[in-house]
């Protein structure tokens, strides 16, 4: 059986949890240093405050031992704070955090809670699916080799690049189990 | 259910597992962010000083609340006195990020609480017991909090609230069905929000601990005990060094169960805040409306 870790510093993680669980997956949560070291074959990056995940990722030494996992093949979808934990770069020139996507993201982009919605849109390969955004940041800019998956109203929310999917809503909040098959056949 | 109330519900979701801390300036928010805060509580007094300057507490400055939101990336949370549902449109007109109806504030009103379903912006509330909790969840309320004793950095109360709240849901849980009607009315909050603690064996919206946590292992203990995250108000900025604090108590929060890792944490943190015993005080914040 696959054996998906979650990313369990902050955040929304235990929803992903049990969206795994109930498609028959094993998973494992990474809260410090040694888990990092367990056996496992897939790894989500959850919704959550993307400064939190980003500064404990750095305290606990779990940083580059996750980076150079990523670049060596490691399958990985960030959800929201996730996505913007993968993207090279964070537009207003803040510090960015694994940026193993060469992607611009833009943090709070639709602005506060107020601004926060619930859509369906045009998923590439999946069909429309719903699309929960909560204070969520989406995409700027997409380097050579990124490949769009879905836009709304023209700006871009779902990337993917070789063995990584960042998407800047909830599939985990919105029982929306077709993302969870594209990103575990990664 | 209203597709509003359940994005704010979602909201609450995205802050567990982190620690949203009381500020009273733009550099203390600051402090808080780096320090690792999932959201700051923006007002001008914290709990301690309001408690030591007696009078009335209201709603703090917009102004001032609105350099809190220039100030940080992380949500922004602020604080209207229970029943004052003017204060509530102001702070919802400068598109704060969450209300906290607080009992820390004087009540506006000794009989109703907001109406918060009217609401777009997500309320949080402090609850001593399940009954409390699933009163204002009825009200519109999308995130609970144990109310504790505010500005005492003494945890004894947030214990009880929790423990209370556990057992309470434990009972719900372990009733038959058909006994779920007499519970609803003993408990005096609406039948469905019942049935669905019964089914779940939790609360319908996410539940932080708060009041009188103070040290790393406080926030530990609050997690152990099923707290989702926690809510420090005076336990940081009355302390002797706040951000080392306050990096702490993220940490633990994180890592709850790992009491090796605690003990790192709670290594030389400076002076704790002073504190005052829940017997030497005279006005207890959580006898505030129920």
């Amino acid at each position: 059986m696959m054996k998906v870790a979650v990313l369990a510093l902050q955040g929304a993680f235990v929803e992903h949890e049990r969206m795994l669980r109930n498609m028959g997956m094993e998973c494992m949560e990474i809260r410090q240093e040694k888990d990092v070291y367990r056996d496992f074959d897939a790894i989500i990056l959850p919704g959550g405050e993307s400064t939190v995940m980003g500064k404990l990722l750095r305290d606990y030494n779990l940083f580059s031992i996750l980076k150079e996992k990523i670049q060596g093949g490691l399958p990985v979808l960030g959800t929201c704070a996730g996505l913007i934990l993968l993207a090279e770069n964070l537009s207003g020139g803040e510090t960015p955090h694994l940026a193993t996507m060469p992607i611009t993201v833009k943090r709070n982009a639709y602005g506060r809670q107020l601004g926060s919605f619930r859509t369906e849109a045009e998923f590439k390969g999946l069909g429309t699916i719903p699309m929960v955004f909560i204070r969520a940041p989406y995409i700027e800019e997409t380097g050579e080799g990124v490949e769009i998956l879905a836009e709304i109203d023209g700006r871009i929310v779902a990337v993917r690049y070789k063995n990584q999917i960042g998407v800047s809503f909830h599939p985990e909040l919105a029982d929306c189990t077709s993302i969870y098959r594209m990103f575990l056949q990664l | 259910m209203n597709e509003r109330y359940e994005l704010n519900k979602q909201l609450a979701q995205m802050l567990k597992g982190g620690v949203i801390m009381d500020v009273t300036t733009p550099e203390q928010a600051k402090v808080a962010q780096e320090a690792g805060a999932c959201a700051v509580m923006a007002l001008e007094k914290i709990p301690a000083d309001i408690r030591a300057a007696g009078g009335v507490a209201r709603m703090s400055d917009p102004k001032m609340i609105k350099e809190i939101q220039q100030a940080v990336s992380i949500p922004v949370m602020a604080k209207c006195r229970i029943g004052h549902f003017a204060e509530a449109r102001i702070l919802e007109a400068i598109e704060i990020d969450y209300i906290d109806e607080s009992e820390v504030l004087s009540p506006a009103d000794d009989v109703y609480h907001i109406d918060k379903e009217g609401f777009s912006v997500p309320f949080v509330c402090g609850a001593k017991d399940l009954g409390e909790a699933l009163r204002r969840i009825a009200e519109g309320a999308s995130m609970i909090r144990t109310k504790g004793e505010p500005g005492t950095g003494d945890i004894v109360q947030a214990v009880r609230h929790m423990r209370k709240m556990n057992k309470q849901i434990a009972e719900i849980t372990a009733l038959r069905k058909d006994e779920l009607y007499q519970a609803a009315k003993e408990l005096q909050v609406p039948y469905h929000l019942v049935l669905y603690v019964h089914e779940n064996h939790k609360l319908p919206v996410v539940n932080f601990a708060a009041g009188g946590i103070a040290t790393p292992a406080d926030a530990a203990l609050m997690m152990q005990l099923g707290a989702e995250g926690v809510f420090v108000g005076s336990g940081i900025f009355k302390s002797g060094n706040p951000g080392k604090r306050a990096a702490a108590i993220v940490k633990a929060v994180t890592n709850y169960k790992d009491a090796a890792m605690l003990a790192q944490l709670s290594e030389d943190l400076g002076e704790a805040m002073v504190g005052i015993n829940e017997n030497e005080i005279e006005l207890l914040m959580a006898e505030r409306g129920k």
